[in-house]
């Protein structure tokens, strides 16, 4: 009997061992993925929902909303918010705006066009924190450069670092010159991605430089841009780093407060730490950042149309 | 409007690519640009358009130099090899974007770029993008977009490359009459001779940067200048043989002897080239120009294509279905005084 049976059991073992043959080489990768973030991420989840949890013994008092009236109602949660959004607001746009016009100028055949890349490149390649501090003596009152060129234009002096009221442009000039480099690399690769014969085109068809940048480089950019702006957005949302060279921490009178920060102060600045109140801050700027992306998207979707 | 051209030279660094080009173009007429890939007629045709300056020498529209004036302010219309359409407008926008630059008001123009595009027949693709267009189409719309401004010249570089073979007859036969409608000057750079030899007015044959002829299709084909011409244009190829004028006969390389009256204006001893094309060459009892042998034949249906021997060339042959000849069989060549030519072995010149 047995020649034929066990050859049809060969068979399917074979099949198996192919079917099985891909999920064996992606499972080093996913199980990386499952320990290191997908874990955590619920882990995160399930812990803003924990009423006064304690991390070291795993107690808490019960399930429940607790922790985001909690922190819905802190007046430091809705500073940090607040400050979030417009951080985002002022970066976004201006950084995207100021990273266009580089990389277009820097797609241009110009002299010394691989000096200026590397220029533009550098901040990159350097530790945020060390330039940050090289910011902080930029933004100094009395001998800082900034202020020094604010005097040339016929400006007063402005407290960048010491003064509440100009905190805050303080940490955007610094966010849109970090975000900077990054931006440009993505858009100079998308305008390298347009053909020339349009532009040669455009030349033909009687239209000038400003013309044809809105005509022609513009519209064809724009799914560059879109992208750019996606990336951008979510992680100006995160601003954190940028708080620590400049006013090593929030702010003079702690009126920098960003919603990471807030995170970061729930469990790491505040005694005794209240991870449910991080947890649930965490999962807010989550949605927020998700229900922007998706606007997004969906903004991308319409103007392809 | 005249073109007229004048000791026109470009040089990209050591390479010459266009070499002391002159010519003249006649108001109205359809001009192909015809040579062997690499001859410079791409070069000549952005030169004429502007998008290329020149070395040496100058371009005039009628009496105007336009030598150093930039494409815009040229009055031209340019299509370009791959249309150049661009992808983020409509058709209907991409055919008035040369007004839109103008800053005519909108609904002019739109009136003016629909009555284009019912020129080229586009009307009814006007809100497709150009993704959404086929080859030819897109072809018709990058030549709508090229007239709307009313060109003095209408520049087409190679407009047929991107085509497949039946779209390309389409295309060509369009293209031509598109021109008469519209009666504008247009030039049109082809590599290929029978689109040059269909539809053009006049033919400017290029090779490695110089002119060779300027003439009309048929023209070209029966009185080519030089032996480069004779070779460039027909199919099949011409039969190309080499020899020594002996006696006052031709003998060719391999000691086949060719009796020729055109042998009488050459040199005793001077060496030459005898080019001929295959409807020139009869195979005949009565006529007596050489003796061949029959070395292979092809049956083509209402002729046979046959493969004779003279000398050491092979050179083919059309000879009526009705008559039979085995391989092998010596048989008398007749040579026609229409599609026979002597070449100067060493400049390639016409002898006669």
């Amino acid at each position: 009997m047995s020649t034929q049976e066990r050859k049809k059991s060969a068979f399917s073992l074979t099949v198996m061992r192919i079917k099985a043959e891909p999920f064996l080489y992606l499972a080093p990768f996913a199980l990386g993925i499952l320990v290191f973030t997908l874990y955590p991420i619920i882990n995160v989840f399930l812990m803003s929902f924990k009423e006064n949890f304690n991390y070291i013994t795993k107690e808490f008092s019960g399930w429940g909303l607790g922790n985001y009236q909690y922190i819905l109602k802190d007046p430091y949660f809705i500073q940090a918010f607040k400050n979030t959004f417009f951080y985002v607001f002022i970066v976004i746009p201006i950084s995207t705006c100021l990273s266009v016009v580089i990389a277009t100028l820097l797609n241009q055949k110009i002299k010394f066009s691989g000096l200026f890349q590397t220029a533009y490149f550098l901040p990159m390649v350097t530790s945020t924190i060390a330039v940050g501090l090289a910011w902080k003596f930029m933004f100094n009152y009395r001998s800082g450069v900034i202020n020094y060129l604010l005097n040339c234009f016929g400006f007063e002096s402005l407290n960048w670092l010491q003064v509440t009221t100009y905190n805050f442009p303080a940490l955007c000039i610094y966010g849109i010159w970090a975000i900077l480099p990054f931006t440009i690399i993505l858009l100079l690769s998308g305008l390298q991605n347009i053909d020339p014969m349009y532009y040669t085109a455009a030349k033909v068809d009687g239209a000038g430089p400003i013309k044809s940048f809105f005509r022609i480089t513009i519209p064809l950019l724009m799914p560059t841009i879109f992208l750019v702006l996606i990336i951008n957005t979510i992680s100006t949302f995160k601003v954190f780093n940028e708080l620590f060279p400049l006013f090593n921490g929030p702010g003079v009178s702690n009126n920098l407060f960003t919603v990471v920060y807030y995170i970061y102060y729930q469990f790491r600045v505040k005694m005794p730490s209240k991870y449910g109140y991080a947890a649930a801050a965490a999962v807010v700027l989550f949605l927020v950042i998700f229900v922007f992306t998706m606007i997004q998207r969906w903004i991308e979707k319409k103007t392809k149309d | 409007m005249k073109i007229t051209i004048q000791h026109l030279t470009k040089r990209f660094g050591a390479t010459t690519a266009v070499n002391d080009f002159s010519a003249e173009i006649q108001s109205g007429e359809l001009i192909a640009l015809l040579g062997p890939s690499g001859c410079g007629k791409s070069t000549m045709l952005n030169m004429i358009s502007g998008i290329l300056p020149v070395t040496e020498g100058k371009i005039f529209f009628d009496e105007e130099d336009v030598t150093d004036l930039s494409p815009e302010k040229r009055g031209i219309g340019l299509v370009f090899q791959n249309y150049a359409l661009y992808p983020h407008m409509t058709v209907l926008e991409n055919i008035a974007f040369p007004l839109e630059i103008k800053k005519v008001k909108r609904a002019e123009r739109e009136a003016k770029a629909k009555e284009m595009a019912k020129l080229v027949h586009v009307d009814m693709l006007l809100d497709r993008k150009p993704k959404q267009l086929s080859g030819g189409q897109q072809q018709r719309v990058a030549i709508a977009r090229a007239l709307i401004k009313n060109p003095r010249v209408l520049l087409l570089d190679e407009p047929l490359s991107n085509l497949d073979a039946r779209l390309r007859i389409e295309m060509r036969e369009e293209i031509r009459r598109i021109q008469t409608e519209t009666k504008v000057t247009t030039i049109f750079v082809t590599h290929d001779q029978e689109e040059a030899m269909s539809i053009s007015d006049h033919i400017v044959l290029m090779k490695d940067g110089f002119l060779q002829q300027v003439a009309q299709p048929q023209q070209l084909y029966d009185e080519p200048v030089n032996c480069f011409v004779a070779d460039f244009l027909g199919n099949p190829p011409i039969n190309k043989t080499h020899g020594v004028i002996q006696n006052g006969q031709l003998v060719l390389d391999g000691g086949c002897c060719v009796t020729l009256d055109k042998a009488a204006i050459c040199k005793e001893g001077q060496k030459v080239t005898l080019s001929m094309r295959a409807e020139a060459i009869t195979v005949d009892e009565n006529e007596k120009n050489a003796k061949g042998i029959i070395e292979e034949t092809y049956v083509m249906g209402k002729e046979v294509l046959a493969y004779v021997l003279l000398g050491d060339y092979k050179v083919r042959a059309y000879i009526p279905a009705e008559k039979e000849f085995t391989k092998g069989q010596k048989v008398n060549i007749g040579l026609k005084k229409r599609g026979v030519f002597l070449f100067d072995d060493e400049t390639g010149e016409r002898l006669a």
